[in-house]
């Protein structure tokens, strides 16, 4: 436990400790929101879709999770070029354990700058339609970012430089987001970006928020939670193996 | 404490390490010389659990490194020849991390970490991050913090690279120390022949991957009829520059890497 907490708080510490990076981080999510929230909104309100900023807050918080737990997975290639990544695998400590940590420390990172983006959001107007649902809201944004700082860490347990990296962001998480219901509707869409939005893991979340923030879900919020959650665990468990498999 | 049987490592074609077989005593300190691009740091590397052999024995207090990863682990540590420290923290919190993971309790940590940062003469500046320091300083924290906990093992890579005469007289003085009060057992390498000579009872000189000589130090002058351990050295290993060698060596592990990464 005591090996959790500490890897767990070194996370936090390097997050904290880098302010440039929070605020830079920022930009992204407040790009979407005044280009696309305020851009789009005026079609979105003909089209008879309602008010785009609430359909679209959701969408950035998802997003702004996404990226923030990938790269917190992926800084692993950090320490591996760093050399501290060679401290932590000579511990006596199992290695789930210290993937554990580091996993959960990245989930903690990107939940914050998630609550970033929701106090954004509200600044642009979005507003909760029950607040006893911000609880669950919470949960989903949990598992999001378990679910994707374990992806990161997963890949980065298999690469062993930068090189790769821009393969995974132009293939793997731009695709999650932009596949994944957090600009658009999944209604009515052709079959084959249908079939994509169902599998990409980012739906459930983004719709698991919007379910939970706004009141208005495609797949249900229980599939949303339940797709979640076991999707995590199942990442979580093939990263693990992954991490637990690195040699030097 | 180590025993090393027919140990091979190979990287794709080529083979850092080839057969292999030395033991190390309980309580001794044993120093393993040899070039750059000899096969030493890759020994290290499977003696440590962080790389598997391909082929060959290993076994640390009587545990297979490769089957009982977490004990052997509990049972060395380790100074690495190239950084391994976090740059974003100060080295307060790098000794405090690394105590916990070793399992050390809160106020031992505090005692111990305070004694060796005075020690190394990093205490004043223990508040200030990593990346404030200098080489010489992360250096000397780094052999401070694989210093804090106490393994019955200490696997040392090139612990001296780069510190100033002053540290390493210190750090050869408490390594001593350990040994002779404690009786852990010390695994080194280094390119300062002189200091193998101060403190191994024991060298084994590897080269090109194979162990060429081994015994202690009076041992392997007589042998070549050499005066200093350095003469003795150059006569078993040649004097031709191993730098060529040793990044070739680099380069094949590197494609090997790509090799592996994109299948």
């Amino acid at each position: 436990m005591t090996a959790i907490y500490m890897l767990w708080l070194r996370q936090l510490k390097r997050y904290f400790r880098s302010r440039a990076r929070i605020v830079a981080s920022l930009g992204q999510p407040l790009l979407f929101l005044l280009a696309l929230g305020f851009g789009f909104g005026p079609i979105f309100q003909r089209a008879g879709q309602g008010n785009y900023i609430q359909f679209l807050a959701p969408g950035v918080i998802g997003m702004t999770i996404l990226f923030t737990a990938i790269f917190s997975g992926i800084e692993l290639i950090w320490d591996r070029q760093f050399g501290f990544l060679k401290e932590t695998l000579v511990a006596p400590v199992p290695r789930i354990l210290i993937m554990i940590g580091r996993t959960l420390g990245g989930a903690t990172v990107a939940l914050f700058q998630g609550f970033i983006v929701v106090i954004i959001c509200f600044i642009a107007g979005f507003r909760v339609h029950n607040a006893s649902a911000i609880p669950v809201a919470l949960v989903v944004m949990a598992l999001i970012a378990i679910m994707f700082t374990a992806l990161g860490t997963a890949i980065a347990s298999v690469l062993a430089d930068f090189q790769g990296f821009q393969f995974v962001m132009n293939f793997l998480v731009m695709p999650i987001f932009f596949l994944s219901g957090a600009l658009f509707p999944l209604v009515g869409l052709p079959t084959v970006l249908n079939v994509l939005a169902t599998i990409d893991p980012l739906s459930y979340g983004v719709d698991g928020l919007r379910a939970s923030l706004s009141g208005a879900g495609h797949f249900g919020l229980t599939v949303d939670l339940a797709v979640l959650a076991i999707l995590s665990t199942i990442i979580l468990a093939i990263g693990a193996r992954l991490f637990s498999r690195i040699q030097l | 404490m180590i025993e090393v049987e027919n140990l091979v490592k190979s990287f794709g074609e080529i083979q850092a390490v080839r057969d292999i077989s030395f033991n190390v005593d309980q309580g001794e300190i044993f120093a393993f010389l040899g070039p750059n691009g000899a096969g030493k740091t890759t020994t290290i590397k499977m003696l440590t659990t962080l790389l598997r052999p391909t082929s060959g024995r290993i076994s640390i207090d009587g545990m297979d490194p490769a089957t009982h990863q977490n004990e052997v682990r509990r049972r060395f540590g380790i100074v690495f020849q190239d950084p391994s420290t976090d740059d974003e923290l100060t080295a307060w919190e790098n000794m405090d991390l690394h105590g916990a993971l070793y399992g050390v309790p809160r106020r031992v940590r505090a005692e111990r970490t305070e004694r060796l940062l005075k020690l190394f003469e990093l205490w004043e500046r223990r508040d200030d991050p990593l990346k404030q320091f200098s080489g010489g300083m992360k250096r000397r924290l780094e052999i401070a913090r694989g210093l804090l906990h106490t393994p019955k093992i200490i696997f040392l890579d090139e612990p001296t690279l780069g510190l100033d005469p002053q540290t390493r007289n210190q750090l050869w003085s408490h390594v001593k120390k350990l040994n002779d009060e404690e009786r852990v057992t010390v695994f080194l390498t280094t390119h300062y022949m002189e200091e193998a000579e101060r403190v191994a009872r024991r060298i084994a000189i590897i080269d090109h991957g194979r162990i060429v000589a081994q015994g202690g130090p009076a041992e392997l002058k007589a042998q070549t009829n050499a005066e200093t351990l350095e003469q003795a050295f150059l006569a078993l290993t040649g004097s031709t520059i191993r730098d060529e060698g040793a990044d070739q060596f680099a380069q094949m592990r590197a494609m090997t890497k790509m090799w592996r990464r994109n299948r």
